[in-house]
């Protein structure tokens, strides 16, 4: 049990990456990595909501849509979960907790748009065995520490991208999408880290 | 002349790919070969012509407040509707792209030519917008597809173009490959056209026009994303 969790761990933060490997979440880790700071604050909205969207997805799937014969909605049916639970979430957060939501606030609704927590909803359908929820939710929360790692790191990158001298096309996006080929590079070390 | 324009507006002046840099996810993820680029972008095609086709139509019914669910509704019905006639007929591409497809859903471009388009203008255009901005995706992705297909496997849509000796650079291939030559192509593009890419893409929108430096014309993106 223990193992299996560490190998799910693993294959979520560094082998299967969410951005640089499986290109889920592209568009908020171009646009929200310029400063370490948001960059933060996006990774942990993500981890957030993709637990939550693990779990909601899941029940939706084993007490809605198997017993009643309706998998082909799945797509549907996601989407809209995952949007009613940003809201909840924003909602709940708001009432409880303010520094929470201060924190978190500006990054809750452009999550709904992010491929990366419908995505890891679609591939948690793929994980067989016993402990299938559990296993859910724990890949959708090691795939958000995934995120936050890369998004992070490529912050950080970006940071020092501001000052550098680029040839003039290559400004903005392309530079950009140039450096995330070498962060996804050295991703590609960790292939053949577990068989 | 005025659909022509339209038409036009989505292939070259605003291609969603290259100026408007939308919808990255897909084309990084699945241009490994050429025919992964065709396959997807007609995927892309068909739920956009019909979701602005259907978003048109329903444009002055669903209350402002309520429109973006209401959108991502319409969007996804369509993306099941390509789905299963994949899997029906073409299960092999159904398989090579994966869970792309039902990504399509939250794919930036559909959405932000409904916010921006569809919502505002009859179905006739509506639908023209969609077939310009489809087609549009189509060819950079396909384009994309095929530069790494050769730089990364060595052939063009499964012709093999070098003799057996040669070794491909499987990093093309690869995911860096798809963030280098995307990056690239922006850059070419940008330097052939002496333009800056006139819009920041989704992503820039995402981080509420802070993160860009204000050049994001890209409103319907930045409105998508308050829903």
């Amino acid at each position: 049990m223990l193992e299996s969790i560490l190998i799910t761990f693993l294959s979520a933060v560094f082998i299967n990456n969410f951005v640089v490997v499986k290109f889920l979440g592209i568009c908020p880790f171009l646009g929200v990595s310029k400063k370490i700071n948001t960059a933060v604050g996006m990774g942990v909205a993500v981890i957030f909501v993709m637990t939550f969207s693990s779990a909601a997805t899941w029940a939706v799937q084993e007490f809605l849509l198997k017993p009643l014969d309706l998998e082909y909605l799945q797509t549907i049916a996601f989407i809209l979960v995952i949007a009613a639970l940003v809201q909840l979430v924003e909602m709940v957060l708001q009432k409880t907790s303010q520094a929470l939501y201060k924190a978190l606030g500006v990054y809750l609704p452009l999550i709904t748009t992010n491929c990366a927590v419908l995505g890891v909803c679609l591939l948690n359908l793929e994980i067989q065995g016993e402990a299938r929820f559990l296993m859910s939710v724990l890949n959708g929360a090691f795939s958000g520490v995934g995120f936050t790692l890369a998004i992070v790191l490529f912050a950080g990158i970006r940071e020092r991208l501001e000052t550098a001298d680029i040839p003039k096309c290559l400004e903005g996006f392309p530079i950009s999408l140039i450096s995330a080929s070498l962060v996804s590079l050295a991703f590609l070390g960790f292939q053949g880290l577990i068989n | 002349m005025k659909l022509f324009k339209i038409f036009r507006n989505g292939i070259i002046d605003e291609n969603p790919t290259f100026r408007l840099v939308l919808g990255t996810c897909p084309t990084l993820a699945i241009t490994t070969s050429a025919i992964n680029g065709i396959g997807m972008g007609l995927a892309a095609t068909v739920v956009l012509i019909g979701s602005n086709a259907v978003i048109s139509l329903l444009r002055k019914f669903i209350p402002s407040k309520v429109r973006m669910p209401a959108f991502v509704t319409i969007i996804a019905g369509f993306v099941t509707i390509v789905q299963m006639l994949l899997k029906a007929y073409v299960p092999a591409l159904d398989k090579a792209l994966g869970i792309y497809i039902p990504l399509i859903v939250v794919n930036c471009i559909i959405m932000a030519r409904a916010e921006s388009f569809a919502s505002k203008n009859p179905v006739l255009d509506s639908i023209v917008d969609g077939l310009g901005m489809g087609i549009g995706f189509t060819l950079a992705i396909t384009a994309i597809g095929s530069v790494r297909e050769i730089l990364g496997n060595g052939s063009i849509f499964g012709f093999k173009l070098f003799g057996e000796s040669a070794s491909p650079a499987l990093a093309m291939i690869l995911p860096p490959g798809g963030f280098l030559v995307f990056g690239l192509a922006i850059g070419l593009v940008n330097l052939l056209t002496n333009r800056q890419v006139s819009a920041a893409g989704c992503g820039a929108a995402l981080a509420g026009c802070e993160g860009c430096g204000g050049h994001c014309s890209a409103g319907a993106s930045e409105e998508e994303v308050r829903s």
